[in-house]
């Protein structure tokens, strides 16, 4: 049995290699916030009260481009809406925390917090005090997307553009998946996944980013009847 | 852009996390849903993934020969024989910038 401490640490070491895009993602963010003419004080408010990368980007991008706030609010809704799918799969190794911690852990589930955890959950099912692995994960992260944005916001796009900074993002979610390519089912169902949001990717609102997971877990559905 | 649309954008944001971690419980769902979560990560990921890769800022496709998607591929290979994230991410990066700044410039 892990003590908390031990979890927690963990869980922060878990999510440390993250840092390599979430911290040049975090100035770009800021920096592109201030570029397009926003009162860097509600830039950097976002990062704390949203708390939630691309969609702050997109929240931006929109509402710089003449979109209503309804239509910019909507969308950070909608790119937001995979949350759903993640917590649905963490509810299974927080069920025993009182309703409390449940709504304050909510706030610090991620991408990448709930990918790092995840894994760490399906290894180490037994451990009673989990949830302390998913502390560690989400705390960084918040931590450093806070001081990554503020400096952004505060210096500018220090990081020069030619860099291609961003696609550190990608590159990041490959290393969380790419284990996964050696099952034939996970390839199916990323392939099914990625083509969507190709395919979809001019839907209204961002929608591809919850459309595209819909329809390969549906797909996902399908495998398993056929493996039966 | 005004502190209340920012509220309303954070509430949005905050319930899409807390619904199925708080107001759901597990045995709502039934063993088949259960059984389907397990694909979570590789189903959401990839729709971060290939927009990443394949469309531009401009939201474009980009061109079949884009440094990025040499990048990608050799991000994978090393990924998947080191399974070791740093090296997942810098192998993919240094191979863009071997790219665009010694082969492509």
């Amino acid at each position: 049995m892990l003590s908390k401490k031990q979890l927690l640490t963990r869980g922060m070491f878990d999510i440390s290699p993250h840092m390599l895009s979430v911290i040049p993602f975090g100035i770009i963010c800021g920096a592109i916030g201030v570029e397009l003419g926003f009162n860097p004080y509600l830039v950097y408010a976002m990062s704390f009260i949203i708390f939630g990368g691309a969609s702050q980007i997109v929240f931006l991008q929109l509402l710089s481009g003449g979109a209503s706030s309804l239509v910019a609010v909507a969308s950070v809704g909608i790119i937001n809406s995979r949350h759903l799918l993640y917590g649905a799969v963490l509810s299974e190794y927080l069920e025993k925390l009182s309703f409390i911690k449940k709504l304050l852990i909510s706030y610090i589930v991620v991408d990448q917090g709930f990918a790092e955890s995840n894994k760490f959950f399906k290894k180490n099912r037994n451990e009673e005090y989990l949830h302390y692995h998913l502390i560690g994960t989400g705390c960084t992260l918040w931590v450093c997307w806070q001081i990554a944005t503020l400096s952004g916001i505060i210096l500018g796009s220090f990081v020069p553009e030619e860099l291609g900074l961003k696609f550190a993002i990608p590159l990041t979610f490959i290393a969380i998946v790419v284990q996964d390519l050696k099952k034939l089912d996970h390839v199916i169902v990323m392939i099914t996944c990625g083509l969507s949001s190709l395919l979809f990717f001019d839907a209204p609102f961002k929608s591809y980013i919850i459309i595209s997971p819909l329809i390969a877990l549906f797909v996902a559905a399908l495998l398993m009847k056929l493996k039966k | 852009m005004t502190l209340t649309s920012i509220i309303f954008a954070g509430i949005l944001t905050y319930l899409t996390r807390m619904t199925m971690i708080a107001l759901i419980s597990r045995h709502m769902l039934g063993d088949k849903i259960k059984a389907v979560l397990e694909y979570v990560p590789s189903a959401v990921f990839p729709a971060i993934i290939f927009p990443g890769i394949f469309i531009n800022d401009f939201g474009t496709f980009i061109e079949i020969n884009d440094p990025k998607i040499y990048g990608a591929l050799v991000a994978i290979i090393v990924g998947y024989f080191s399974k070791n994230i740093i090296a997942t991410i810098l192998a993919g990066l240094i191979s863009y910038w071997f790219l665009i700044f010694i082969v492509f410039s």
